[in-house]
């Protein structure tokens, strides 16, 4: 549908041209327009999914069931009920979204705090320390990315389930440990590499200034290298922060399925399965679950994208 | 509510046990005799995520492939599982519906964030247009699936429709349809939510390489008199191929895994379903580890090519720079 051969391509003019100035400015008008009106319906067509849920999410049950959401403009009714019933009303019927919201908040933290500080203490010895097989060792912590999660899921549930010192589990189900565990493993390859490249970056200088003042590797790496790395710490941060906050499978595999620990994916998934006619609990409930990442995104834009041009993505 | 302060609870443990951990590395390593130090610090730093590594991915992997030639008792059945894959009817069909994803999602995903890549370029409000195209991205695949499942929701003929998608067949005079039930054209329409969240990640990073395109290259086309058209084909193309084989592959990688759109929309039913989402269920619900695992060590062996690509033309483009 977008496929017009005129496309502008051309960044902004600069400097002279032969070309006489009004039928140039008049041309570059025709061109901006052009791709302005393209991209806004592009832009449009993109938005009005979610738009459309989100108007939703406010409109009386009743009203959701007879009619579409576009005909809220002549038709205008607004309630908060929805959300209400999908975050605080108790009852076995309730979607209790709130609980799912705590729990992934709970899993969300650890999650990242975790393999940032391990990945970041690996990749300071991969950037600034000798030793034989070293190279070696980096380029295989790397490939290790190419395993995809699904390698892993199966022995690792066994291990996990039966990790156990006398009675003791040591990562009892029920709890978000597992959940916690299994994030930071399939964090650290991508982390370590990321945090590397960075850290690597760091002018030989400093460190060395600071050895001879007598400052050990422990005091080097929390009054340095952390300090210095800030930007590349937020930067993977954010990704691994919406990574974990919007992920599904290692949830459902991991958590065991109660209540106690799933994050807000799994119960959205699951209300999709039982009760997918519930217009009004699932607009709202998807709202509940996307504030958080929108948040994150909208406000720390700069951050993301220039993690995602780093090379910042795994799965 | 209640329990909102045990599960604050166990946070806080958790975070405290593992500054604990990491404290005492850090205090052996500074204890440490002068002249082990060195080693000292390189074990004790390396430490944690090798032993991550090594017990929560590299073992379990080899086990894995291990796995993918038992049967559901753990005993050994040779290539049984295998056979299973490529000769049951409806897990050929998810064989076919992966190969779909992978061709038409990172064409599709690509083609379109190039095309709004090059249109913002030039247009007014830059910011706002990249940021309503990408934030697809940030939401869950779950998210992504509600919103989906509403657009394609459905009503009989006649009756008011709630779903945009078959109100527009309807204003157009067509019939509502079943869009996630109606096999094979419902596997279309879960594509069309990945590349829907696809489109804002090659968007950003073709607009950026785009950008990078040296201003004089485009002028001299330009005094050359060389048409919008042809600029695009010979100038704009060529200087991103980089970026564009990195958006390919890496986007080819993720649809290779995609496994919550399909969970949550469909969850693989009406023939719907792909290999992350087949390799779940065996394991998780259908209690064949065996053939999960098989599928597991496919999904692997389809997305290894993909990536030493991707590795080969990163590693090119550094050397050229």
């Amino acid at each position: 549908m977008t496929s017009t051969p005129a496309v502008p391509v051309t960044v902004d003019d600069k400097g002279d041209q032969p070309v006489p100035p009004i039928t140039r400015r008049v041309k570059q008008r025709l061109t901006s327009r052009g791709a302005t009106i393209a991209a806004v319906i592009i832009a449009v067509i993109w938005t009005v999914p979610t738009a459309g849920l989100f108007i939703s999410s406010f409109r009386p049950e009743e009203n959701l069931n007879r009619d579409g959401w576009w005909n809220v403009f002549s038709n205008f009714e607004f309630t908060l009920e929805n959300y209400a019933d999908v975050l605080v009303s108790g009852g076995s019927q309730s979607p209790n979204l709130g609980q799912y919201f705590v729990n992934s908040l709970a899993i969300v933290i650890p999650g990242t705090l975790i393999p940032l500080v391990v990945a970041s203490m690996a990749a300071y010895i991969f950037a600034w320390s000798n030793f034989r097989g070293k190279d070696t060792l980096f380029v295989f912590v790397f490939a290790l990315q190419i395993i995809p999660l699904q390698m892993a899921l199966i022995p690792l549930l066994t291990l996990f389930v039966n990790l156990k010192i006398g009675e003791f589990h040591v990562l009892p189900p029920g709890s978000y440990a597992q959940l916690w565990l299994a994030h930071t493993i399939f964090a650290l390859p991508l982390a370590i590499f990321l945090l590397h490249n960075f850290i690597a970056e760091i002018p030989g200088e400093v460190i060395e200034a600071a050895r001879v003042d007598g400052a050990g590797h422990a005091t080097i790496f929390w009054r340095i290298i952390i300090p210095l790395s800030v930007p590349a710490l937020a930067s993977y941060a954010i990704f691994q922060f919406l990574w974990v906050w919007n992920d599904l499978l290692v949830a459902l595999v991991f958590s065991g399925g109660t209540g106690d620990v799933a994050p807000i994916t799994q119960r959205l998934a699951e209300l999709t399965g039982t009760r997918g006619g519930e217009w009004h609990r699932l607009t709202a409930g998807a709202f509940v679950s996307m504030v958080v990442p929108l948040i994150v995104f909208f406000g720390l834009q700069r951050y993301f994208v220039r993690g995602l041009l780093a090379g910042g993505l795994k799965g | 509510m209640e329990d909102l302060g045990e599960k604050f609870l166990q946070v806080v443990i958790a975070l405290a046990i593992f500054a604990a951990i990491i404290g005492f590395i850090m205090l052996l390593v500074d204890r440490a005799p002068k002249s082990f130090r060195d080693k000292a610090t390189i074990i004790g730093f390396m430490a944690p995520a090798a032993i991550l590594l090594i017990v929560g991915m590299v073992w379990p992997a080899a086990q894995t492939t291990f796995l993918a030639f038992t049967d559901r008792n753990g005993a050994i059945n040779g290539l049984d599982n295998f056979i299973w894959m490529f000769t049951d009817p409806s897990a050929l069909v998810t064989l076919r519906n992966t190969v779909l994803w992978v061709i038409l999602v990172p064409t599709l995903s690509t083609i379109i964030g190039l095309v709004y890549a090059v249109f913002i370029d030039k247009a007014h409000g830059e910011r706002v247009l990249k940021a309503l195209v990408f934030m697809p991205m940030a939401i869950s695949m779950v998210g992504a699936g509600i919103i989906w499942n509403f657009m394609y929701a459905y009503r009989g003929t006649g009756r008011e429709q709630i779903g945009l998608v078959n109100q527009i067949l309807v204003w157009f005079g067509g019939e509502p349809r079943q869009f996630l039930l109606d096999a094979p054209g419902n596997t279309f329409f879960l594509i069309a939510v990945m590349v829907w969240i696809q489109v804002g990640f090659a968007m950003v990073i073709l607009s950026a390489a785009i950008k990078g395109i040296p201003a004089d290259v485009i002028e001299a086309s330009r005094l050359d008199g060389a048409s919008a058209w042809q600029q695009f084909r010979n100038i704009t193309i060529p200087s991103i191929r980089g970026a564009l084989v990195v958006v390919v592959t890496t986007i080819t990688i993720i649809t290779l895994k995609v496994f919550d759109i399909v969970r949550t929309m469909t969850a693989g039913n009406f023939e719907t379903s792909v290999i992350a989402n087949e390799m779940y269920t065996q394991a998780f619900r259908a209690n064949e580890p065996g053939r999960g695992a098989a599928l597991a060590l496919v999904l692997f062996l389809m997305v290894l090519p993909v990536v030493i690509y991707n590795a080969r033309v990163l590693k090119k483009q550094k050397e050229i720079r």
